[in-house]
């Protein structure tokens, strides 16, 4: 373990990454992400490797694609929207079993939204936005030290089962400084080894190696196959961290960024008397499912804290199967959880109030719409309902 | 200890770069640090904003909703982060841009003439160091030998005569507060 | 018994699924003497396109990467950026490279990527059945264009090779086709030529083929081969439009 430094979050990641070995990146600029291709291009030939500014998202993971052909360490970092446009080469990469490293540093959506640090792609990362039956594993750092940090075992997972790996932080993570060390010395991707299946030059004339996502007649063998490999991955690769989670009231699950502010709420708790414990995911997919389900039937309730409206709250109650309650305090589009406003959603919960929860069903209750229509032409009139 | 800041100015007045000092000085005290910089749209003129926390402990949020400390370089960034400041908490005024004093009465105001102190020093531009010298004399958050550690750290091309002239806004600040 | 003939080294023994007349068969396999004659069969690594070619990964001996719509030359832009040594080419039809990748094809020019591109020009989607493409010629009746493309509508046809011309890290570009022996030869040549630039580090290099799809334009192959000669190439004329080879 080294000295901790200052470092600013796009940085570490991008430093832990070209320590990690990563020997390729191709990226395109958008906020709040620059830092990363920034470093890239300053120190990526330094180690060795190729950084190209793309001409779009989609050549970026494209080309990320061709690279990780190679065998070669191969990333792509983005924000939300530029994850949108990379969701054809991310469904290509998990078809043609190719590993890779992808950052998405979250901003506020849906569409351009906002720059501010949101956890709107939930859904995106953990379901696949591309088309077809495919996962890729998502990373969940919570400090810029698991931001410098998780680049490794991204690439070592993403081999290991041959898919894509994301690391999902969010804008605020990816701007912010903050103190950090690095876990590992810098890896040689040289002493790696190179894998059989790889495109390469072959001087020893052994057999050809085709990397493609066509799979024709042997589609249904194909996917089935590798759905046991999600299997055996949801088995085994979850990760998670616990705090008090343990004989707590309120149980708070909540990842990245927002899992620091409910660490504040969790502590505020206890002063106040409160038994309130932390559940985090580290592994988005796969969840932790069967750990929180036990946690969460020890529990009176459970709380998803979520920079996203109703994401993350789904995953908990698959786990949980309707055994605990499970409610919502929700912070969508850039909006910020702290201390304060995660305890007010646990006061209305043991309370009975309503302060702090968002209930789909009640908020339907206040939904009116009315659309006019230039009804000129002898047209059918305006669109009304709900209230 | 846990201390979240709030620096606050005009672009070019160094507040983004004081924030990264003080966090540098944090780590350099063995701390947990964290520094969050307004980003965006919003750095293109106009005022400028970081959040800083040290603490002996885990640092929660980075974003500083409720400072415990503002420290207010230009005048349109009063009525913006008064009432954000804790109750009990501290407010750093640059009196010589700000001529406007809060309005509550929960909070303890100092007021320091930073550019003032600055331009006496013979360079405006570190009227930000001066506005730091004040906050470490009046919290004890970080030592003054921290911060000095933290320049070579932050400020790494800066050259020889321009830390000693750091050095002296940061001590002229620490002394302005009596 | 003497062998007078024979197939290339470089394309495996997997029966070509294209269909009777088709030029795609004809420029895997000028393909292939190249890798054979300059002696870089275990050095190319190919990337195949979506539409008719897209088994192309199965036809040549090489290592081959197959991706996504258009995105031939960013992948191979991946390849060739991890493995400089290795040789790189994208094989791609103009719906593929004049359509939807239009933009990574211009911006692998714009960087020179040391890369070999090869441009099927058939004027019309073959594998998705007989759509209009970028290249299809003002008239010509195509199954997203019954009454003829009309430019009013549709705009007119795009000649790459002129466009890419006009690209400063583009070094070589000329257009060939297959309709005829001598034609065949000139393919060749320029398929050779635009490899060995690679070889020596060139930088871009494209070779733009027109080729027959009698299956999609409803024809005989003879009367196929004529539509290249008499329709095709006044809109698309055969020659060299770039050649900074040497320089």
């Amino acid at each position: 373990m080294t000295e901790k430094t200052l470092r600013k979050g796009n940085e570490a990641l991008a430093e832990g990454a070209i320590r990690a070995g990563a020997r390729f990146f191709a990226g395109y600029p958008i906020t709040p992400q620059n830092e990363v291709p920034e470093y890239m291009s300053a120190y990526m030939a330094e180690a060795g490797g190729a950084f190209v500014q793309a001409e779009s998202e989609v050549a970026a993971i494209n080309m990320v694609y061709g690279a990780a052909s190679t065998g070669t360490r191969s990333m792509t970092s983005s924000s939300s929207p530029g994850i949108s446009l990379k969701q054809e080469g991310i469904t290509y990469l998990a078809s043609a079993d190719l590993p890779c490293l992808i950052v998405n540093v979250m901003r506020g959506g849906p569409g351009l939204g906002s720059i501010s640090g949101s956890q709107g792609d939930y859904f995106q990362a953990t379901r696949g936005g591309g088309n077809g039956d495919y996962h890729v594993i998502v990373l969940a750092p919570n400090s810029v030290e698991e931001l410098g940090n998780f680049p490794k075992l991204g690439f070592e997972l993403a081999e290991k089962y041959r898919m894509p790996c994301m690391i999902l932080a969010d804008g605020i993570l990816g701007q912010m400084m903050e103190s950090m060390s690095f876990h590992f010395d810098p890896i040689d991707p040289n002493k790696l080894g190179k894998f059989d299946w790889a495109v390469d030059i072959h001087k020893n004339g052994r057999k050809k190696n085709n990397v493609f996502s066509y799979k024709g007649d042997n589609l249904i063998a194909d996917v089935v196959e590798r759905a046991k490999r999600y299997g055996y991955i949801e088995k085994t690769e979850a990760r998670w961290e616990e705090r008090e989670a343990e004989n707590c009231d309120v149980l708070l699950v909540a990842y990245g960024l927002s899992s620091r502010a409910c660490l504040e709420a969790v502590n505020k708790a206890k002063e106040e008397g409160l038994k309130v414990g932390l559940f985090r995911p580290i592994t988005l997919w796969p969840f932790p499912s069967k750990r929180l389900a036990e946690l969460a039937a020890k529990a009176k309730a459970v709380l998803s804290v979520e920079q996203s409206l109703g994401q993350l709250v789904q995953d908990i109650k698959l786990a949980v199967n309707g055994k605990t309650p499970v409610y919502l305090n929700a912070y969508p589009a850039g909006g910020q959880p702290d201390g304060h406003s995660i305890l007010t959603a646990v006061h209305s919960i043991l309370n009975g109030g309503r302060e702090g929860l968002f209930d789909l069903q009640e908020h339907a209750g206040d939904f009116a719409y009315e659309c006019k229509r230039d009804t000129s032409l002898g047209m059918q009139g305006d669109l009304k309902g709900g209230k | 200890m846990y201390q979240g800041i709030r620096i606050a100015g005009f672009g070019g007045q160094g507040v983004i770069s004081a924030g990264i000092l003080l966090a540098q000085a944090g780590v350099e005290d063995k701390k947990n640090a964290s520094w969050l910089p307004s980003y965006g749209p919003e750095m293109r003129g106009g005022t400028a904003n970081c959040s800083v926390v040290i603490s002996d402990g885990e640092v929660y949020t980075p974003i500083v909703s409720a400072p415990d400390t503002v420290i207010i370089m230009n005048e349109p960034s009063l009525p913006k982060f008064e009432p954000l400041l804790k109750k009990g908490g501290l407010m750093i005024i640059n009196s010589s841009l700000i001529n406007s004093r809060p309005t509550r009465t929960d909070i303890t105001v100092v007021c320091v003439p930073c550019n003032k102190i600055a331009e006496e020093l013979g360079m405006d531009r570190i009227a930000n160091l001066v506005a730091l010298g004040a906050f470490i004399k009046q919290t004890g958050a970080v030592t003054l030998q921290s911060v000095e550690h933290a320049m070579k750290k932050v400020y790494k091309r800066a050259k020889p005569e321009m830390l000693e002239l750091n050095k002296k806004a940061l001590q002229a600040g620490y002394d302005a507060v009596k | 018994m003497t062998i007078i003939a024979k197939k290339p080294a470089s394309l495996t023994d997997l029966p070509m699924h294209y269909c009777p007349g088709c030029g795609h068969g004809i420029v895997h396999r000028l393909m292939g003497e190249t890798f054979d004659e300059l002696k870089i069969a275990d050095r190319v690594i190919g990337v195949a396109p979506v539409g008719c070619a897209v088994f192309a990964d199965s036809y040549f001996a090489c290592d081959m990467v197959q991706g996504a719509h258009g995105r031939g030359p960013a992948i191979a832009t991946g390849i060739k950026r991890s493995k400089p040594e290795a040789i790189v080419f994208s094989y791609q039809g103009d719906g593929d490279l004049a359509s939807i990748g239009m933009a990574e094809i211009v911006h692998a020019a714009v960087r020179s990527e040391n890369i070999t591109v090869i441009f099927i020009n058939n004027a019309i989607y073959g594998m998705t059945g007989g759509q209009m493409a970028p290249t299809t010629l003002v008239g010509q009746v195509a199954t997203t264009a019954p009454k003829g493309r009309d430019p009013k509508l549709q705009g007119w046809p795009i000649n790459m090779c002129e466009m890419l011309a006009q690209i400063t890290g583009a070094k070589y570009l000329e257009r060939v086709a297959v309709d005829s022996p001598q034609h065949v030869m000139q393919a060749k040549k320029a398929i050779k030529k635009a490899f060995e630039n690679q070889v020596n580090g060139v930088g871009f290099s494209m070779v733009e083929v027109l080729s027959q799809c009698p299956t999609n334009w409803y024809a005989s192959v003879p009367q196929a081969l004529e539509f290249v000669r008499t329709k095709m190439m006044p809109q698309y004329p055969l020659g060299v439009f770039k050649d900074e080879g040497g320089k």
